[in-house]
């Protein structure tokens, strides 16, 4: 690592920690972009197997080359611009959704060591820097200049809004109980714990004491994500595609990448702070990356699998699940935390 | 009692973990899906494919140009002329079926009282332009002549219910 360094040095002189900075980027951006090939393949074949079916198993041994085979055929599609679209929110739009879905994996801890960015309001960011990403779809919605797209705009937004409430009330019990923003510090505590001393560290984790914020997050997870069961904002029956109608080609494939960025983000982040990031479930294994990537494996599972199993809410239910009963659910659990931890049951210190 | 256990059924997703344990158990399931090129679904005899006119054991065609087939196509894909040959009988002098107007009802064959015009199995064909699904007698004749055994065959099978 030294000599790296030291030659790194070398060739760049000054502009190295720019550099380096850049390298890192690069090694978290290119396996990111790679899994999200690779999501969209694994959604068809599972999807595709629970409905009895084999999925793409056409190109390459499995349909493994497909996602390689689908992203060519987006980029040299033409990009087609309404002519009474407003054009250059138009472009930008797409920009604005994926950014934010890359940005927030800067303070993603890998391992304790493993992070690009360790700051201690990393969960703050997090929930900044994914609020940002609604603007995306707001934008592409309302410079398209279609009803379809303005209503999927309209309703994605105010779905997103509604559930960022749920999500952040569940991240609060967790931050209580770490008493930390910092998402390394997050799952360093879930390391400590009676469970974690008899070496069934996997009971120690946010998940079993947090239960039913656990179940709030996830569930508010997949609709700030805008996926199925939630995915009223591009509805096919209803608004054909949504806010993302008028868009082909790379334009096209910027909010395809950002929304599944976003999923295995999502995924991150709920392996993170209730599923013990990077342990490992039992005292005797090593803590390693393997871990969080089992782990958001599991968690992507269980989103294509909502997939393949329920049908789409109806607006005014979607509303009703958010406000009139996530949202309780979240503020009694609250106070539930609030009193555990000052009674003399406490479990953390 | 009734609604308490609604809420309490509805707060732990009791029919939501339903709902994923059939996908769930489906995951597993036998896949049905046929890979259509090398593998094919099992074919009927009353299959209603490409057509195809028949002849007589002779070499005589059977086609005697009653025009039945014409009127009841409710497509109009076949155009029929006719006139009588120089032993006096009747044949048709034109026997065309526009493929890209037929709708493959089967009415055609049912209507003929000769067996003469008979819809194959073959389902695979295709036309680069639009007049290569244009069939004169000559090429529905070629077709009978080449499926003339698997023609046979299906009229055999199809005898016993007719």
């Amino acid at each position: 690592m030294d000599a790296l360094m030291n030659f790194g040095q070398g060739i760049f002189g000054g502009v190295w920690p720019a550099v380096w900075t850049l390298i890192k980027i690069v090694l978290i951006v290119a396996p990111l972009m790679l899994g999200v090939a690779y999501l969209t393949l694994a959604e068809r074949k599972v999807i595709g197997y629970m409905q009895v079916r084999i999925g793409p198993n056409r190109v390459g041994p499995w349909g493994l080359i497909q996602p390689i085979a689908d992203g060519l055929k987006l980029l040299f599609k033409e990009i087609i611009i309404p002519g009474r679209s407003s054009k250059g929110v138009f472009i930008i739009a797409p920009m604005l959704a994926i950014a934010p879905a890359l940005a927030a994996w800067a303070v993603v801890p890998f391992t304790d060591t493993l992070v690009l960015a360790n700051i201690d309001a990393s969960l703050l960011y997090i929930m900044a820097i994914t609020s940002i990403g609604v603007y995306g779809i707001i934008l592409s919605g309302w410079a398209s200049n279609s009803k379809y797209a303005f209503l999927g705009a309209m309703r994605s937004a105010a779905q997103m809004i509604s559930y960022e409430i749920a999500m952040g009330f569940s991240l609060i019990c967790v931050l209580m109980i770490s008493n930390s923003l910092n998402l390394v510090e997050i799952v360093n505590v879930q390391d400590q714990g009676r469970f974690a001393g008899m070496g069934l560290n996997f009971l120690s984790w946010n998940w079993l004491p947090l239960f039913p914020m656990f179940i709030v997050y996830l569930i508010s997870g997949t609709a700030e994500l805008n996926r199925a069961p939630f995915d009223v904002a591009e509805g096919e029956s209803e608004i054909v595609a949504g806010f993302h109608i008028e868009y082909s080609g790379m334009a096209f494939a910027l909010f395809f990448l950002a929304e599944y960025a976003n999923m295995i983000l999502v995924a991150a982040l709920t392996s993170i702070m209730f599923l013990g990031g990077w342990l490992s479930p039992v005292g005797f294994l090593p803590d390693g990356i393997i871990w969080l990537l089992a782990k958001m494996s599991f968690v992507l599972l269980l989103f294509l699998w909502f997939r393949a199993t329920f049908p789409r809410y109806r607006y005014d239910q979607l509303m009703r699940l958010g406000w009139k009963v996530f949202i309780p659910i979240c503020l009694i659990w609250l106070v539930v935390v609030g009193v555990w931890m000052m009674s003399p049951f406490t479990i953390w210190k | 009692m009734g609604s308490m256990k609604e809420v309490f059924n509805s707060l732990f997703l009791k029919e939501l973990l339903k709902g994923m344990s059939v996908t769930g158990k489906y995951f597993f399931a036998r896949k049905i899906t046929v890979q259509y090129p090398e593998e094919k679904t099992p074919q009927s005899f009353r299959f209603r494919g490409l057509h195809a006119l028949r002849r007589y054991p002779n070499g005589e065609e059977r086609c005697i140009a009653c025009k039945l087939c014409e009127a009841i196509c409710p497509a109009m894909a076949i155009t029929i002329e006719a006139e009588p040959r120089d032993d006096g009988s009747r044949r048709t002098t034109r026997y065309d079926i526009d493929l890209t107007k037929c709708i493959f009802c089967g009415f055609c064959e049912e209507a003929c009282p000769v067996d003469a015009v008979v819809e194959t199995r073959v389902f695979e064909y295709h036309g680069e332009k639009r007049g290569d699904l244009y069939y004169t007698k000559q090429m529905l004749l070629a077709n009978g002549d080449r499926y003339e055994d698997q023609i046979a065959q299906d009229r055999q099978a199809d005898a016993a219910y007719r």
